[in-house]
């Protein structure tokens, strides 16, 4: 019964294979009878990294908000106080950048949401299996490709002597001056995350069973009042969950602010960035980066009390 | 420094200015201001200023001879500081095989260098606003410059600098510097404008790019020194509050002016490329990178001059090869290597005798980095220091670093 006894019988019969053999069904025997052991020996390795790498972090970056720097050496004082949060709420320029930033990452959700809808459905309900597929392609594609390379292809489309103004020449209107501005920071947000929410929308309305509707039809509901009372509070987790994504995602982001904005184009991530990059100040960047935690919490209790989360 | 291919080490050396400033102030504060003023050692003008804080390391034994090489050298340097073309000649001279660590930053450089680079590494070539810092900390070790007889033929600027050299003692070799010009697109401009002025011009709204950078106010403060008498600016990074507000307040109102403030080397170029800028601020290596695409483009250093930084390699305290790194340090400031370097970066070398070696390299790259160039010239680039609360005169009401940083984001660019 011990793996000695087991072992010895198979050294004696020699081939190594045997040896395994006779081996792995005891010690999946005495996982089998041991959930306790079968638990831990799974989780362990995912929770031990959650806990000690992720959650530490988290926990240490957030302690270190409520320190500050000496002004001179630049160095961490472990002096407890409120002042990075003063500093962020009593400025009006950080007060203007996170709402901003806010705005954007609204805006942002809200277009992709709209845009990803009728997409999804059609997707999901309308096309034949192979156009299905190939959209689904389509709308992966571009998360296999750099995230780096599609912010430069937008920049190329709209510098000054970009294709837009090349295009909008061709049919006589005049040049737009939409590179760095927010705007186009605006028009890439939407277009790098739309895949972040086109997929959970689909796979959302791809669980309906098509009776539910046709039960909705057979009762009398008409296309709008199906959507309204069936499709849309049955996709609604999957809208939220995309949109925790695209709304997060626009939250954090710096580097298409500082490829493609311009001179008004400073977020939350590019004032994180800057106060850990150029002024070695990471108490006021762990402040900032408190604040887009604080509203992504918000945020959850409200899809929470919404019913987003009824399903899970 | 690199003239920052893709990474963000132009705006992590200004970073810079945290550094030098807060180990002034730390050392000015521990010995009460009081002390007696630093023997001054040679040429430039003193960045250290008024309260004399002493160096750690200022008293340790130098090398008297370079012996045999110890077989490896570890470097810290800025991205392609280290290229195969000159270190790959020094590997096969010397016996050293270089080991490179690159940094991003000048914090990193001074992190790195802790501890007296901890035993670990040889040397770094940290730019004008971390040296000091590294000095202070006791982290760079004297050097004996009778060993490297070739730093004899750099021009007099860099032959004892204040941002390496204090109180006589070296703590390291000037490697290469360089101005930040104002470029302009020759498409707009038929001649080259003279004053800086331009940049605060209304009528080229929308066509403006400058460094997305906190030292930028030292800029606007230079340009004030000419244009504002009244304000008795002496030096663009010693600023009063009165001087400093009225830099920040020149940068606010240029805000509507401004496309983009840039963060990239390679983003002002592609601006200029694409017809979306035609005004701005830059480095010599923009202008070369947009001559070489045949863009024609103009820079110029107009009349009230212009800012510049500064590197330096400099000698860990704890070097473990200390005789290759005098080796290095006789290799990288010869002429031919210098001119590798310079023309490679879009640098101006220290070496005055580089400039032949730089147009055998390409053709007019000496006029084009300034090489050549009088002393006049030099006289016209303030170098890049940290800005510190302790004034030159010794009083403390200068604003420092942090300041600068704080009014940078959340005044001018916000």
């Amino acid at each position: 019964m011990t793996a000695a006894q087991s072992a010895g019988p198979a050294a004696e019969g020699g081939a190594p294979g045997q040896d395994l053999a006779g081996r792995w069904p005891r010690v999946s025997a005495v996982l089998w009878r041991r959930p306790w052991a079968r638990a831990s020996l799974l989780l362990t390795p995912a929770l031990a990294w959650f806990v000690l790498i992720y959650l530490a972090a988290l926990v240490v970056l957030l302690i270190t908000a409520f320190w500050r720097i000496n002004p001179f050496t630049s160095n961490i004082e472990q002096v407890w106080g409120l002042n990075n949060f003063t500093l962020i709420f009593q400025t009006p320029a950080y007060r203007a950048i996170v709402l901003r930033t806010v705005g954007m990452a609204a805006g942002v959700t809200i277009v992709d949401a709209i845009i990803a809808l009728p997409f999804a459905y059609y997707m999901a309900r309308i096309a034949s299996r192979r156009t299905r597929t190939f959209l689904y392609v389509a709308i992966l594609l571009p998360l296999w490709a750099s995230y780096l390379a599609k912010v430069y292809a937008w920049l190329l489309i709209f510098t000054h002597d970009g294709l837009l103004n090349w295009s909008l020449g061709k049919v006589g209107i005049g040049p737009v001056s939409l590179i760095y501005s927010n705007p186009a920071v605006f028009i890439v947000f939407c277009y790098v995350w739309l895949p972040f929410m086109v997929v959970p929308i689909y796979a959302a309305l791809e669980r309906i069973p098509p009776s539910q509707i046709e039960a909705s039809q057979d009762l009398g509901a008409r296309t709008w009042r199906t959507t309204r009372l069936v499709i849309l509070p049955l996709i609604l987790p999957g809208i939220v969950a995309g949109s925790i994504f695209t709304f997060s995602l626009t939250l954090g982001d710096f580097i298409t602010p500082i490829l493609i904005g311009g001179s008004g184009s400073n977020f939350m991530g590019n004032v994180i960035e800057q106060s850990v990059g150029i002024a070695n100040n990471v108490p006021f960047a762990a402040a900032m980066a408190m604040i887009p935690i604080a509203i992504m919490a918000i945020y959850l209790l409200l899809a929470r009390a919404a019913g987003a989360f009824r399903s899970l | 420094m690199m003239p920052g291919m893709g990474t963000f080490s132009r705006a992590a050396r200004s970073a810079l200015v945290v550094a030098a400033a807060g180990l002034l102030a730390a050392a000015c504060g521990g010995s009460g201001g009081s002390a007696a003023p630093p023997a001054s050692g040679g040429g430039g003008t003193s960045a250290s200023g008024g309260g004399a804080p002493q160096v750690p390391t200022a008293n340790l034994p130098v090398l008297q001879k370079i012996g045999q090489g110890e077989g490896t050298l570890n470097l810290i340097a800025w991205e392609g500081y280290l290229e195969p073309l000159w270190v790959k000649p020094f590997e096969q001279q010397s016996g050293c095989q270089v080991h490179a660590t690159y940094a991003g930053t000048s914090d990193q450089m001074v992190t790195l260098m802790k501890n007296g680079g901890n035993g670990q590494y040889d040397m770094v070539s940290s730019s004008g606003d971390a040296d000091l810092r590294i000095i202070y900390a006791g982290d760079a070790h004297p050097v004996n410059m009778s060993l490297i007889p070739e730093t004899k033929d750099f021009f007099p600027a860099f032959q004892a600098p204040a941002f390496n050299t204090v109180g006589g003692v070296h703590y390291g070799v000037s490697l290469q510097w360089g101005p930040n010009v104002l470029m302009y697109s020759k498409k707009a401009f038929t001649s080259a404008p003279t004053s800086w002025s331009v940049l605060y011009d209304p009528k080229y709204k929308g066509q403006v790019t400058v460094p997305d950078n906190p030292i930028q106010i030292a800029d606007a403060a230079l340009y004030l020194k000419t244009h504002d008498p009244s304000l008795k600016i002496t030096d663009p990074y010693e600023l009063t509050q009165p001087q400093f507000q009225a830099s920040v307040k020149l940068l606010t109102d240029q805000r509507p002016l401004i496309k983009k403030y840039w963060g990239l080397a390679s983003q002002e170029i592609s601006e200029f490329k694409n017809g979306d800028a035609t005004l701005g601020a830059g480095w010599p290596y923009q202008v070369s990178a947009l001559t070489d695409a045949k863009f024609p483009i103009g820079s110029v250093v107009p009349s009230e001059g212009a800012t510049g930084w500064a590197d330096s390699w400099m000698l860990a305290a704890k070097a473990p090869h200390p005789n290759c790194a005098y080796m290095w340090m006789r290799y990288i400031s010869q002429p031919k290597v210098q001119a590798q370097q310079a023309v490679n970066y879009g640098e101006t070398p220290d070496n005055k005798l580089a400039c032949p070696y730089m147009n055998k390299i390409q053709a007019g790259s000496c006029a084009l980095y300034h090489a050549n160039a009088p002393q006049s010239y030099f006289d016209s680039i303030s170098l890049w220091k940290t800005p510190v609360a302790t004034c030159d005169n010794g009083q403390q009401d200068c604003v420092p670093y942090s300041e600068w940083q704080q009014a940078w984001t959340t005044q001018v660019t916000g």
